[in-house]
C-alpha cells in the first residue's frame, strides 16, 4: 500500500477532476452510478450539462439537508437537483436522446473493458439475477463511452482490462476510454494503449501484472 | 364529455382488474409510482398478476405471492428485497429487458405498431429469444410491444377532463403508459376546479379512462 502512495496514484476525486477537464464545454454527459459519480462535482464546476436517464436534463448536485425532494431523483434513485436552464421529460423522450446520438458522452463503471472495447458492467460472472438499468443503451446510444474504474478487480490482481470479458456483457466495441487510478487507457484492437500514466508509475510492471498493455 | 370517469377511492379505480391481469405501473423507484392504485389491487388480494414497470418493488403485491410475473430493467436494490425472495422461491418469473427497450415495447403496444427494431443487446444474452433482421445492411433486433390490459399511473394534477400534469422527475414511465393499454387508471394528488391550461398539459384526457385524487 506505501508504495502505491509513493507512486503517486490519483484519487477518485483527482480522477474525476482530470474527466471533466477532457470533456468539451458544449458536450451532454451521462454520469452512470457507482464510481462515474466522482466526476458530476467538476463537471458542474465547469457549467457541463447533465442528463439523467430517468428524465432530467440539466442534473445538479444533491440538494441540503432538507431540501430532498422525492420527485426529483437521480438515476441511482438518490436525491437530485436541477440547474437553471434544465428540464424534465418522460422516458420516452430520454432514450429517443439516448438511442438517437444525442448524448456525446455516457460515463460509466465496468466489470471490465476488453482490448476491442467490450463492456461487461451489469452482472458478474455467477451471479443469477442483476439490473441492466440503462446502461446497454446508453453504451450503444452515446458519441463516446468512458469508463471510470479502478484498475484491478475488488482482489486487489485481477485486471479489469482484459483481452475477453468474462463477466455479462453490456454491449461490444464500444469503450474509447478508460479512466483509473494508475493512468488513462484507450482499447486498441489487441491491447490497451497508455494515453497517461500517473507518477511513478510504469507501464511494464502493470504489464507485469496482467493488464493488456 | 369526457370519457373520463373520476372515481371516489382508489378502490373503486382497480375494483374489475381480475386475477392474471397484465398492468403498466408507472414510476423510476419512489418518484411517480402509483402507490395507493398498488395497495388498493394489494388489498382485494388481486392474483396471477404480471407487473411492467421500470423497477421491482412492488412490495404490497409480493407480501401475499399476487404477482406471477415482473418485466423490469432493474429488479435489484433495496427496494426490491420481496420480489428476489419470491424469486428465489420459484413463485414468480423474470423478463429483464434494457430500459429504453422495456419504454419502447411499451409505447409501440399503445401506438398500435407491431414493434421496432434496436442494435441495443446485440451480441449479448439481452438479445436472447429476440429475432435478429438486416436492415441497409444493418443488424437489428425484433422486439415485441408489450401487451397489458391495464396502466396504473400517478400524475400531479388532473382535471375532470382527464389532462394531466406530472411533478419533476416523476414524469418517467407514466406518460407512456398512460397512452398503452386499453384502460389507463391514474391517481392524481389534485383534481383542480376549472380545466388545466391546454398548452401546459403532458397527458391529453383522451388516453384517460380513469382518475381518483389521493392523499399523498
Amino acid at each position: 500500500m506505501n508504495a502505491e502512495i509513493e507512486m503517486g496514484l490519483w484519487s477518485m476525486q483527482e480522477i474525476g477532476t482530470r474527466v471533466a477537464q477532457d470533456v468539451e464545454p458544449n458536450w451532454l454527459v451521462n454520469v452512470g452510478i457507482g464510481m462515474p459519480q466522482v466526476a458530476i462535482e467538476p463537471l458542474t464546476e465547469r457549467g457541463i450539462t447533465l442528463h439523467s436517464e430517468n428524465g432530467i436534463i440539466g442534473l445538479g448536485p444533491s440538494p441540503s439537508p432538507g431540501d430532498e425532494d422525492p420527485d426529483v431523483i437521480d438515476a441511482g434513485k438518490g436525491f437530485a437537483t436541477v440547474v437553471p436552464g434544465g428540464s424534465f421529460i418522460d422516458s420516452i423522450t430520454s432514450f429517443t436522446l439516448i438511442r438517437g446520438g444525442r448524448l456525446d458522452l455516457a460515463l460509466m463503471g465496468a466489470y471490465e473493458v476488453s482490448v476491442n472495447g467490450d463492456l461487461a458492467n451489469w452482472r458478474l460472472r455467477g451471479k443469477k439475477i442483476a439490473g441492466i438499468g440503462g446502461a446497454a443503451d446508453l453504451a450503444h446510444g452515446a458519441r463516446r463511452v468512458w469508463i471510470i474504474t479502478t484498475l484491478f478487480a475488488n482482489d486487489g490482481t485481477s485486471s479489469k482490462l482484459v483481452k475477453e470479458c468474462s463477466h455479462a456483457l453490456t454491449a461490444r466495441g464500444v469503450v474509447k476510454r478508460i479512466y483509473t487510478e494508475y493512468g488513462v487507457f484507450e482499447p486498441s484492437g489487441d491491447a490497451f494503449r497508455v494515453i497517461g500514466l500517473a507518477d511513478g508509475v510504469n507501464a511494464t510492471d502493470l504489464a507485469d501484472r496482467g493488464v493488456p498493455l | 364529455m369526457s370519457r373520463t370517469e373520476i372515481f371516489a377511492t382508489a378502490a373503486d379505480a382497480v375494483a374489475d382488474i381480475p386475477n392474471g391481469a397484465t398492468i403498466l405501473c408507472g414510476g423510476f423507484g419512489g418518484a411517480g409510482y402509483p402507490r395507493n392504485l398498488i395497495a388498493a389491487l394489494a388489498e382485494r388480494k388481486v392474483t396471477g398478476l404480471t407487473v411492467v414497470a421500470n423497477n421491482a418493488g412492488h412490495e404490497a403485491l409480493f407480501e401475499y405471492g399476487g404477482v406471477r410475473k415482473v418485466v423490469c430493467s432493474y429488479p435489484v436494490g433495496p427496494t426490491s428485497r420481496g420480489f428476489l425472495e419470491v424469486l428465489n422461491r420459484g413463485d414468480a418469473e423474470l423478463e429483464l429487458e434494457p430500459q429504453g427497450t422495456l419504454v419502447e415495447r411499451i409505447r409501440t403496444a399503445g401506438a398500435g405498431l407491431g414493434g421496432f427494431l434496436t442494435k441495443v443487446g446485440i451480441g449479448t444474452e439481452l438479445a436472447d429469444g429476440k429475432e435478429l433482421i438486416e436492415v441497409d445492411g444493418e443488424e437489428y433486433l425484433i422486439c415485441q410491444p408489450i401487451k397489458a390490459e391495464y396502466a396504473l399511473v400517478k400524475a400531479w394534477k388532473g382535471d375532470r377532463s382527464g389532462n394531466l400534469i406530472y411533478r419533476h422527475a416523476a414524469r418517467n414511465f407514466n406518460a407512456v403508459m398512460a397512452t398503452a393499454a386499453p384502460v389507463a387508471i391514474v391517481e392524481v394528488s389534485e383534481i383542480i376546479e376549472g380545466y388545466l391550461d391546454p398548452d401546459s398539459v403532458h397527458t391529453s384526457g383522451a388516453f384517460i379512462d380513469r382518475l381518483v385524487m389521493v392523499n399523498t
